[in-house]
């Protein structure tokens, strides 16, 4: 089986995975649904205070808090993803059968958590963003290519998000117990990200810092890519250095694991 | 007579399990700081949001930084009272899917004050005590003319919330037992109705406003009553009673929830697991 075909494999077993679970998508659906509309009101009291603020206008702003909604199970924001999986297998001493398989441990959970984002966005992303563009007046382009290149940026959030949540993983080799770490992906993750607010509407030099840092290619970049607001390739370089500089680590970290950690027994 | 003996009986139940769960979080007890510390910066991230916008803005649906600060320490310090209580309520869903549940029913106690006092989390004190710090700023920089009935109704709104919230939480444990898997629907009424009272009730779509008010009646957890506090009118021009019908609410909500919970628990069936 060539390898190609092997973390196609693995991801389509992720997809399936999360796919099972119909009342838990529907129900995640609606708790995005009304996330979404009690954060569309706020931001449209602050940006009715304050046009433009951050170069958005109202229905880019309104865009921008249903892209949020649809990428946050996705992106896993919050943490939830792979590395809930990975953290327990590392503290159960199961890791050491993924050690032992002929694949590549970090390729190997990427293409399980790209599966897994799939079956987010596909089944609880795109109902609440839906709703959000019947609902509420949204800058949405009519031409395919800012939707292409939206495509992009999202498959880039993905693997960026991937790896942020991976190189945290990795810390249970030493810490021996992941509750401390999901804290930190939460917080980091929430605020850093601009689920509280988008990034360029944060003020001063914490505005600069934020929008520099590796969350900002999760929801800020793939958001204005799709509105326009920036151009394609800096947003795909800026996405791409992050994702190779974090993947990298990754392994750096992993083969650092591997070689000086015993595997918990019991 | 009865009735009471059963509500002495579901409180003692409830201690003795809370009391439990405290003395196993107490054995790790760096883990129990740093849990507590963590949840009150998750918490306090939405009023750093609130913060960042007041950055850039005097004011957010005519209402400043000072009476939004009010309402979201009404809102969060009676959220964190009833999440304390009974938060862990959704884990109901699970206790049903794994079969679990049922040792719950034949156990000499009331089921409801062991589903509420299962895995009983303390590090919850965190999102109480960030409320409260918020709560406590803006009583002392808001711009009230203080009267005894005003500040008598702060300490009324905060009980009469976490009342509220809580009915919130046991009718949302009667709905897990019909939509095992959909435990997070009630995060939109819960978690989403903590945020939704955080910002002033100007910012909201008016249908918006009359659902939490007359459908859902959240507004009467700080809308209402804050409202009359801060000498602003009231959302959907309430009369001006209404202001203190807060508790009567909280009651009566506590009675629906009540019923529903009974109602639920009586057509639940066993996964047979």
């Amino acid at each position: 089986m060539g390898s190609g075909r092997l973390y196609a494999a693995v991801a389509a077993g992720g997809f399936r995975r999360y796919a099972t679970y119909r009342a838990a998508t529907v129900a995640g659906v609606f708790t995005n649904t009304v996330f979404g509309v009690i954060l569309v009101y706020t931001y449209l009291a602050l940006w009715h205070e304050k046009p433009h603020l951050g170069g958005y206008d109202q229905a880019q702003a309104v865009t921008y808090v249903w892209l949020g909604q649809c990428l946050y199970a996705t992106l896993a924001i919050q943490g939830g993803g792979a590395e809930k999986d990975l953290m327990e297998r590392i503290r159960t001493g199961e890791i050491a059968v993924d050690l032992y398989r002929p694949a590549d441990l970090q390729l190997w959970w990427l293409a399980g958590d790209v599966g897994r984002a799939l079956f987010q966005m596909l089944g609880r992303g795109v109902v609440p963003f839906v709703f959000g563009a019947v609902f509420f007046p949204m800058a949405l382009p009519t031409d395919v290519t800012p939707w292409a290149a939206f495509l992009v940026t999202l498959l880039l959030a993905a693997v960026v998000s991937f790896a942020l949540r991976y190189l945290a993983a990795l810390s249970v080799f030493w810490l021996m117990d992941g509750m401390g770490v999901n804290q930190v992906l939460m917080v980091t993750g929430i605020f850093f990200s601009g689920m509280v607010l988008p990034l360029n509407a944060f003020p001063g030099a914490l505005g600069e810092v934020v929008r520099v840092l590796p969350w900002a290619a999760q929801i800020q970049m793939p958001a204005d890519v799709l509105m326009g607001e920036t151009d394609p390739l800096g947003a795909f370089a800026f996405q791409a250095a992050w994702a190779v500089a974090l993947l990298a680590a990754g392994r750096l970290l992993q083969s650092a694991a591997t070689r000086r950690v015993v595997v918990q027994g019991g | 007579m009865a009735e009471r003996g059963a509500l002495a009986e579901g409180l003692r139940a409830y201690r003795l399990i809370a009391g439990m769960w405290i003395r196993s979080s107490m054995t790790y007890r760096t883990s129990f700081v740093v849990t507590v510390l963590g949840n009150l910066t998750v918490t306090g991230l939405d009023f750093v949001g609130i913060l960042l916008m007041f950055s850039q803005v005097d004011a957010l649906g005519g209402w400043s930084l000072p009476e939004v600060a009010f309402l979201y320490g009404l809102s969060v310090t009676s959220f964190g009272i009833a999440d304390l209580a009974l938060g862990s309520m959704d884990v109901l869903g699970a206790r049903m899917r794994d079969g679990s549940f049922d040792t719950l029913l034949v156990r000499p106690a009331p089921v409801l004050a062991q589903v509420g006092a299962d895995r009983f989390a303390l590090r919850r004190l965190g999102r109480i005590t960030q409320g409260a710090v918020v709560l406590g700023w803006a009583l002392a920089s808001v711009d009230v003319d203080w009267s005894a009935s005003k500040v008598l109704l702060v300490p009324v709104m905060v009980v009469s919330g976490a009342a509220i919230f809580s009915a919130v939480f046991v009718a949302g444990a009667a709905f897990q037992i019909y939509a095992q898997d959909a435990a997070e629907v009630q995060n939109a009424f819960t978690y989403g109705g903590t945020t939704l009272l955080q910002y002033p009730p100007t910012v909201f779509g008016r249908d918006l406003v009359r659902g939490v008010t007359f459908m859902l009646p959240l507004a009467f957890v700080n809308w209402v009553p804050a409202a009359h506090v801060l000498g602003r009118p009231y959302p959907v021009g309430l009369p001006g009673w209404a202001a203190f019908a807060s508790p009567l609410v909280a009651v009566a909500c506590c009675a629906l929830a009540g019923l529903a919970w009974r109602t639920g628990l009586r057509s639940y069936r066993s996964t047979g697991s």
